[in-house]
């Protein structure tokens, strides 16, 4: 339509970053809002399965409190939480337009995801060594699948950002897209947000 | 300004964008692409709502054949037409056909044609992930069927119940398993789109409260789709764990509590039903004004009772359950919530009839179809309401009166509603009406061979026949019955055959013009079947039944008279829109539409895409991979799909050679 034959910015009042929606939001930010609401739904009856089934394992096999290194967890947990951190310092480092910040902030984000996933490899193996594995009993099974299940959530969070920060390298984040960022940051702070519910209701609370 | 693309995020110049890594995937443009070519990469939702459409009625006749099956064999006593397991394949595949083949896609196809157009968009808001859509329902129909060549079908029955679907032998189960989730991607994506677009792509003056109830009635069960699916790709996936690496969620000689299924199955099953007729709902909503020449009664109440239906939804499932030891209270609760679900439906069943009270009304096929809606779903509801009383259900549950419920719900509502829905629409997706005389007579044989097969089912259910067993002795006063519905089936059969001469029948062009039915809403102010880009310009809304005051006004007596001139489409911009500030725009079209044709070409509509239908094509590789345990074809496949997925994140929307000069582009969606 008659769009063509216009000069940019004759859209009165529109701003060319944030075109006009109904909401004044971006598709894809409403998109990834209804994307994380489902989720909640997935972890929630993941949750619900470990809560339920953990105390039903057959007796003489093994028990939460026989594995389970609060300590370790609790850093790895830190960690995790860091990179929330650091993801939010990347955003506002590519909203001032620092790329080269940005650039650090999303690879320190990712990385700290990444020692927050080997930790997580690591934990899995010492419990496997333990004697536990996924099918001892109803406690390893629903453990295994909901902690992993939130790995494979965070190792998606990190293949992004690095995906991001290739993308950066190549000139090709420009501020103007400091929404891709926000969205990624997002995500990532949803499965961080759900590593503390998992820490407290799995870890912490006997 | 025309907005042609305004709902996409920034630029990406043009020599930014990857160039295409061979001839044989070098990217189809808007120019020159048809045929099949064209369809299986296009991102218009049109034709991706056609394609919807069109494979659920294939998978209806599929599922349909099937039910026949079924009750050939239930026709007589003794019968040995089917062996007990070919049934339990059989009535497992016909069930999970219906509904996750049939009604949902026909439902989602509907949507994807009419939602952006009713809201005035020129298309949804990620046109590539609803093709995506599309593919991936077709990939996991095609390999849920593709189990009846590797070793047999499922045969757990639609609602796959523990323990029995964890401990049964063979590939079947898992085909099931891997096949509902690969459905269940579909569903996501598709309602997290049309989610999207309703939110942020209705036309300046679209307010939330002057969508047509279709669309709000689809939202409705969008939100539903997406908080129902993640509940059921969690069971889906303690079941495939069990089955592949054999973990414990359902292994009871390990202390597992078998219920977990079937709280989390129906915690996903019974917004599902909602799912199912909410779309049915809105399209009988749609048709019963434009027939009654009234406007719907109660829109607000419409709105709402919709709104009420899906968050009450969540709280009735265990009345699927009532019959598993939950105890008093818990029973006593789901009960009382039962009840309570009713009431919203009810309302919406009154306000149906008070939309035709004192209309002037008319009885086309679709007409036809809408009321047939109202009264079948009237009955199907009722029973519900006697399940929802737990001594009755008790003695009901397991029995044919259940199979009776949910088919004069689901058949007698959702079908009959989206039959209605299919005729309705159709002058504006063909450019050509159906035949009246056949639409009666589809519509007669329907109804009554509807009414002869499920019907009985009522009287064999309070006779105590259950449901899912493959024969029954005789001399339990269950012959008859039995066999007056396996002759009913018959008669459906016949009305469906019907439907398909007259498709067939009607391919003369004919000028329907843009309003056939002089109906009320958006979808008929442009041409039929509409262009690619929907409307020449956006259109801007006054109100509600927008083509309606267009079209007519009040004199002094409050009755409805045509307005003396046609109103053109734009000729209500004197009056500010309502909920938008994006008028400023529309005042460019003004001139814009003096010029319409010189204007046409350069409406630029996103480029077709393979990714889609590769990244679909590689969910079932790694399924087949999984079930099979050859971890190589599943690895290949996962490669595959991360291939596909982020070759399509590198892709603009709208390929370089679709773009005109200095026109703005379209962002890499993260999606
Ligand atoms: C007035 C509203 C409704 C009420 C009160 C109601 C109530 C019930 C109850 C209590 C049951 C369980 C019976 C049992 O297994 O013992 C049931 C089953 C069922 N209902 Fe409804 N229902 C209603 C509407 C619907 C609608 C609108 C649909 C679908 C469009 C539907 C589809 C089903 C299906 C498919 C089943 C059987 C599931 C199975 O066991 O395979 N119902 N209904
Ligand atoms: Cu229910």
């Amino acid at each position: 339509m008659s769009t063509i034959t216009e000069a940019p910015g004759s859209h009165a009042g529109v701003d060319p970053v944030h075109p006009p929606t109904s909401t004044g939001l971006t598709n894809e930010k409403v998109a990834m809002w209804a994307f994380l609401g489902s989720e909640c739904l997935l972890f929630g009856a993941l949750i619900s399965t470990y809560l339920l089934f953990k105390g039903q394992s057959l007796p003489g096999t093994i028990r939460p409190k026989d594995v389970f290194d609060i300590p370790y967890t609790s850093v790895s947990s830190f960690v995790l939480l860091m990179s929330s951190l650091t993801m939010v310092l990347a955003l506002a480092a590519i909203q001032r337009g620092d790329h080269r910040l940005t650039r650090i902030w999303l690879l320190t984000t990712a990385l700290l995801g990444a020692s927050f996933v080997a930790g997580q490899c690591y934990e899995f193996t010492v419990f496997v060594r333990e004697g536990m594995n996924l099918r001892v009993n109803l406690f390893s099974s629903s453990f295994f699948v909901l902690t992993g299940f939130h790995g494979a959530h965070v190792t998606i969070g990190v293949l992004m950002l690095l995906s991001l920060h290739n993308l950066s390298m190549r000139g090709k984040l420009p501020s103007s897209k400091a929404e891709t960022v926000e969205l990624v940051g997002l995500y990532w702070h949803f499965v961080d947000v759900v590593w503390i519910v998992i820490f407290t209701l799995i870890y912490l609370i006997p | 300004m025309a907005i042609v693309t305004p709902q996409r995020p920034e630029a990406l110049a043009p020599e930014q964008t990857p160039s295409a890594p061979s001839r044989f995937l070098r990217r189809p443009t808007n120019t020159g692409v048809y045929g099949l070519w064209g369809w299986m990469t296009t991102v218009d939702h049109k034709k991706i709502g056609i394609m919807y459409s069109v494979t659920a009625f294939l998978f209806f006749l599929v599922g349909g054949m099937e039910a026949l099956l079924l009750r050939i064999q239930l026709g007589s006593p003794d019968n040995t037409f089917l062996r007990a397991d070919t049934y339990n394949q059989v009535f497992t595949m016909h069930g999970t056909t219906m509904i996750f083949l049939v009604i949902m896609p026909l439902s989602a196809g509907l949507a994807n044609y009419l939602l952006p157009i009713m809201i005035g968009a020129r298309d949804v808001a990620f046109p590539r992930i609803n093709a995506l859509g599309y593919w991936v329902f077709l990939a996991g129909g095609l390999f849920m069927y593709s189990s009846f060549f590797l070793g047999g079908a499922p045969n757990g029955g639609w609602f796959g119940y523990v323990p029995l679907t964890r401990n049964l032998p063979g590939h079947n189960i898992d085909f099931w398993v891997f096949g509902l989730q690969i459905l269940g991607i579909a569903s996501l994506t598709g309602a997290i789109n049309l989610i999207v677009t309703v939110i942020n792509m209705r036309a300046p003056g679209m307010s939330l409260m002057r969508m047509p109830i279709f669309v709000w009635m689809s939202l409705v069960a969008q939100f539903l789709l997406l908080f129902a699916i993640p509940v059921i790709t969690v069971a889906l996936f303690l079941l495939g764990f069990d089955r592949l690496f054999a973990t414990n969620f359902f292994n009871v000689a390990a202390g597992s509590d078998p219920l977990l299924w079937q709280h989390l199955f129906w915690m996903f099953g019974h917004p599902e039903v909602y799912i199912l007729i909410l779309p049915a709902m809105g399209i009988v909503s749609e048709i019963l004004p434009v027939f009654s020449r009234k406007p719907l009664f109660g829109y607000q109440v419409m709105v709402f009772s919709g709104i009420a239906i899906g968050f009450m939804g969540w709280g009735v499932w265990a009345h699927h359950m009532f019959a598993t030891g939950l105890g008093p209270v818990a029973v006593s609760a789901f009960s009382a919530s039962t009840m309570f679900i009713a009431v919203p439906t009810g309302v919406k069943i009154f306000n149906w009839i008070s939309t035709m009270w004192k209309g002037k009304l008319s009885f086309p096929t679709p007409m036809l179809f809408a009321i047939g809606f109202v009264t079948m779903f009237t009955i199907g509801g009722l029973s519900g309401v006697t399940h929802g009383v737990v001594p009755a259900d008790t003695q009901q549950t397991d029995t044919y009166y259940i199979v009776a419920h949910f088919h004069y719900v689901l058949f007698g509502g959702s079908m009959f509603g989206l039959f209605g829905g299919i005729y309705y629409w159709y002058p504006k997706f063909a450019g050509r009406l159906l035949d009246e005389r056949l639409g009666k007579i589809h519509f007669w044989l329907m109804l009554l061979g509807f009414n002869l097969t499920f019907g009985p089912f009522h009287i064999l259910g309070l006779q105590g026949m259950p449901r899912r067993i493959y024969t029954y002795p005789s001399g339990r006063g269950w012959d008859v019955w039995n066999l007056v519905s396996t002759i009913g089936s018959f008669v459906i059969a016949l009305s469906i055959l019907t439907f398909i001469i007259n498709v067939i029948k009607n391919r003369k062009p004919q000028d329907v013009g843009d309003d056939p039915w002089d109906a009320r809403t958006l979808e008929w102010t442009i041409p039929s079947p509409p262009p690619e880009y929907n409307f020449k310009e956006i259109p801007l809304v006054t109100s509600r039944d927008e083509l309606w005051h267009r079209k007519y006004t009040e004199d002094e007596n409050g009755r409805s008279v045509r307005r003396v001139v046609e109103a053109p489409a734009s000729a209500s911009t004197d009056i500010e829109p309502a909920a938008d500030g994006e008028h400023s725009d529309e005042h460019g079209d003004e001139h814009a539409g003096d010029h319409a044709e010189e204007h046409e070409p350069h409406i630029h509509m996103p480029s077709p895409s393979y990714w889609p239908l590769l990244t679909a094509l590689a969910m079932p590789v790694i399924c087949y991979g999984m079930i099979y345990k050859t971890w190589a074809v599943a690895i290949l496949g996962g490669l595959m799909e991360f291939g596909c997925l982020f070759a399509w994140a590198l892709e603009p929307a709208t390929a370089p050679e679709d773009l005109p000069q200095h026109e703005e582009h379209e962002a890499v969606p993260v999606s």
